[in-house]
């Protein structure tokens, strides 16, 4: 497998500009006569879509839900990073890059994220032209909050709904093209297989969500955007459809997958309520800007939590962690829920929650200063637990949130199938092994509007792309690769529904590949899921006909998945032995509880190459080079 | 201790846009009060999955009342009950033991149904193609603070701009006008200096792609506003209104 990262050459702060100068273009008038793919419309997919049909492309698009703008970047509550200084507290596009380097424990390519922290500024311009209405102060500037592993405040939010607000900037953007006829638009659309013409990528294959149509589709660029593999577990923070099957049908074609392993597990969601629960609904990071987090001193406390006085009450992050307090990184905050968790100092019905509490805000700010501030996610949980946050702490636990591996790229976002450019959450490139709060949004957004609509044309420009039409053999084939696996699982009629397959493997992966993970666990999860997989293929319910709508079909498809990748997992957790940012291999820490790197030996990605069905996958390495930011341990004390 | 409840669900089966619906009666025990209510037509849906029965098919994603995915009308009310709550956010809480609840799709020319409580918006994304943006390409370099916005329009720029595209309001209005829905992103951008000069033509050409798709007029029954999970204010369609106006008396 070739892993050449294709990094420019020279200085750091340079590489980006110089590369952007040497990159061959497509000139104007024959952008129209390509036509790109595009999966996914979240906030890589449509900014990238948006942008390209801009420059003169033809772009055909595709979602699985019934409109684009309701891709699951829409649910981002807390904010967007931006190295503007507006502030002025000491930022900087080096120190962006900095924090995101060392946020991700060292894990992540430096060039890339220093052309992240560098194209951020951009993101903001754009996307206030575009009519976002992020918060501004009375002077009429835009606002700035603080988030978790930065000491300046450099984030960028419109209430709590940041997310839902850039990707309408984007979807709108990408409307307007559809308007042009410059974007096809399918929703409603499920991309099913990648279609590799001689080593290239050329087509998907995608399912008619309303009619049960498979069809192929060619082009001479495939970009996805698909998003992250979280469900996965079945409870986390993702929307009920995010999947992983577009990029691990295109890993079976070819793409190496890059840190399948890195999650990140977020700390502050409210807990699990009982066995029927369908998701977790994360509370923003934010919320860790006034409210302070604390357990009972004491093992087995159950008074009310206003019944417990100051002295006995363990404020454990600000204790551990004094400089950087409640707002340490993600996976730090995480797994020192879980330490007392696991100590007996729980609080709650299930005692598997801690208190995050805003009785001091409240008391220094007032109550409608807090409710300007975090007023639609009070509402949010009380509606969720029917508990009012202004007067007794929320409960809040870590739930799996985000995933840091996807399919590997190189410095221009191409995988390791030609033509097959990957954006967005679905690749791996820049946070690492755990991203800090409001970088998803940057890191998409760059991805789309920023870097695609440059690298793509440098493709395009070198790229020998022979004319092709649906009815090409391997199209064909592709086609009747999905056909089959559709007939397969609606023709096993058995007696466990889709969802209980699914939860099962969750359960696996959360008590073997969650926020602690040791070698003896995932061995045992190496043996649990291929069984849980074998039952799954003789014994799985799937309702219905292919020729409608049919979600359980749909759902069916895509655990089918992800009872494959969830192997994959596990195998890459238990080849890394060390611990890094999400990854904590237990075997594999400080007396004080901290991850403990071995960057002797891991420094590099760890790119898993398909070998085929019931064959191991084969490991190949990318090294991390670290010339600007001194490898050093992660200290946020 | 939770409390778990009996219910009686009325609910919508409809096979495919060109087969005709009924209402269906099932019963579930076993309710848990905590359950989101679509964790009870999980519930639901897995027992008919279990008996050989067709599930019921209805639309949801984020479940978390963000991402406008959920439309169902819940004892004749779009999201249910609770005010400014879309329907996955809703809880069981809410009902108690021996309760019959009638559950059923959007019903609007402009949304047809697809499949029991799905139903097709494209309608709306169609509105927004006609206009609901503003035509900046990708490649600004205009600093984003070089233009100063009052917190007050900033603030009223977020509150229409919060519309997540459910079509409860198309939903709970006799007439099943869309003005709500068009209001709030006209309103969202006139507010905003960066949506002044398409000003004129975006509400013309979205009031025109409106009526072109079936929705109705708008008589202030103010059902919309009242049914909006977002709470989107009814100044929405008197802005509109306004917008349109002036929009045919002038140039600019």
């Amino acid at each position: 497998m070739d892993l050449n990262a294709k990094i420019p050459d020279g200085p750091i702060e340079g590489k980006w500009d110089r590369h952007r100068f040497e990159m061959k273009l497509v000139n104007p008038a024959n952008k129209r006569k390509y036509n790109i793919l595009v999966v996914g419309t979240g906030l890589a997919g449509a900014s990238a879509a948006a942008s390209l049909a801009e420059l003169g492309y033809n772009v055909d698009c595709f979602c699985f839900q019934d409109s684009p703008r309701r891709a699951h970047s829409i649910a981002a509550q807390g904010g967007i990073n931006a190295a503007k200084n507006y502030q002025n507290d000491g930022d900087s596009i080096y120190r962006l890059f900095y924090d995101t380097v060392k946020g991700g424990d060292f894990r992540a390519r430096e060039a890339n994220v220093y052309r992240l922290a560098q194209i951020s500024v951009n993101i903001i311009d754009q996307c206030v032209a575009q009519g976002v209405p992020f918060a501004r102060e009375y002077g009429g500037l835009l606002s700035n909050r603080s988030f978790g592993g930065a000491q300046v405040s450099r984030t960028f939010y419109a209430r709590g709904q940041t997310g839902q607000q850039l990707l309408l900037g984007a979807y709108q953007a990408l409307e307007r093209q559809i308007g042009l006829g410059k974007v096809k638009m399918y929703a409603r659309h499920e991309m099913l297989d990648l279609v590799v013409i001689d080593g290239v990528a050329r087509g998907i294959i995608t399912r008619n969500l309303v009619t049960g149509e498979t069809r192929g589709w060619v082009g001479d660029a495939v970009v996805l955007a698909t998003g992250g593999y979280g469900n996965v577990f079945y409870l986390s923070t993702n929307a009920k459809g995010s999947n992983v099957t577009a990029s691990y049908r295109a890993h079976k074609r070819g793409a190496g997958f890059a840190n399948p392993c890195f999650t990140q597990i977020h700390p502050t969601c409210i807990p699990v309520s009982g066995d029927y629960q369908s998701k977790l609904t994360l509370m923003s990071e934010s919320l860790r800007n006034d409210g302070r987090v604390w357990v009972p001193k004491q093992k087995g406390d159950v008074r009310r939590p206003e019944q417990i006085p100051e002295d006995e009450r363990d404020y454990y992050l600000e204790r551990r962690y004094p400089s950087f307090g409640n707002l340490v990184p993600r996976d730090v905050a995480s797994r020192a829920a879980k330490a007392v968790c696991d100590e007996g100092r729980g609080v709650g019905p299930s005692k598997m929650a801690v208190f995050l509490d805003f009785g001091d805000a409240v008391r220094r700010l007032g109550q409608n200063v807090v409710a300007d501030r975090y007023g639609n996610l009070f509402e949010m949980y009380e509606r969720i637990t029917g508990e009012d946050p202004y007067k007794t702490p929320m409960r809040i636990f870590p739930a799996v949130h985000y995933t840091m591996g996807g399919l590997w790229v190189d410095y221009n976002l191409m995988s390791t199938i030609p033509g097959l450019h990957v954006l967005g959450e679905a690749n791996f490139s820049d946070h690492g092994a755990n991203r800090l709060g409001a970088s998803a949004l940057m890191q998409g957004l760059a991805d789309g509007y920023f870097i695609i609509p440059y690298t793509i044309g440098n493709y395009l420009a070198q790229a020998k792309l022979p004319k092709i039409t649906v009815d090409h053999p391997e199209v064909q084939r592709s086609l009747a690769g999905v056909r089959a696996q559709t007939s397969r699982l609606l023709g096993i009629k058995g007696r466990t529904t889709v969802d209980e397959f699914h939860r099962e493997l969750g359960l696996v992966m959360w008590d073997y590949c969650g926020m602690g993970r040791t070698a003896e666990g995932l061995k045992v999860a190496l043996q649990k899921i291929p069984e849980i997989r074998a039952r799954f293929w003789s014994d799985v319910a799937v309702p219905g006909a292919n020729e409608e709508l049919n979600p359980w079909l749909e759902k069916a498809g895509r655990v089918a998945d992800f009872l494959e990748f969830g192997e994959l997992m596990c195998l890459d957790a238990l080849e890394r032995n060390e611990s890094c940012g999400g990854h904590f291999r237990e075997e594999f820490q400080t007396p004080d509880g901290e991850a403990l790197r071995d960057d002797a030996n891991y420094s590099y990605a760890a790119v898993w190459e398909y070998t085929g069905e019931g064959s191991a996958p084969r490991l190949n390495k990318e090294p991390l080079e670290f010339k600007n930011v001194k490898l050093a341990t992660r200290s946020y004390a | 201790m939770s409390k778990t409840m009996t219910l009686t669900l009325q609910i919508w089966r409809q096979r495919s846009a060109d087969t005709p619906g009924s209402m269906q009666t099932y019963k579930l025990e076993g309710v848990n009060e905590h359950m989101s209510f679509l964790e009870m037509l999980d519930v639901l849906n897995a027992k008919l999955t279990k008996d050989g029965q067709d599930p019921v098919a209805f639309d949801h994603d984020c479940r978390e009342g963000i991402c406008g995915s959920c439309s169902m009308v819940i004892d004749g009310r779009p999201h249910g009950p609770r005010k400014g709550t879309t329907a996955c956010q809703l809880h069981m809480r809410t009902y108690k033991d021996g309760d019959t609840i009638t559950i059923e799709p959007w019903r609007a020319k402009a949304f047809p149904v697809i499949k029991d409580l799905v139903v097709d918006r494209g309608s709306f994304d169609r509105i927004v193609a006609s206009g609901g943006f503003v035509s900046v390409n990708t490649g600004v370099t205009v600093d984003a603070n070089a233009t100063p916005i009052g917190k007050k329009n900033a603030d009223e720029a977020m509150d229409y701009a919060a519309c997540i595209g459910c079509g409860a309001c198309v939903a709970a209005c006799p007439n099943a006008s869309a003005m709500l829905f068009t209001g709030a992103k006209v309103g969202h951008l006139v507010k905003l200096p960066q949506g002044q000069v398409e000003r004129r033509g975006r509400v013309l050409r979205m009031v025109e792609q409106m009526d072109r798709e079936g929705f109705g007029a708008c008589t202030n029954h103010r059902e919309c506003s009242e049914a909006c999970p977002k709470e989107i204010s009814f100044d929405a369609i008197e802005l509109l209104n306004r917008e349109y106006m002036r929009a045919q008396v002038t140039n600019d």
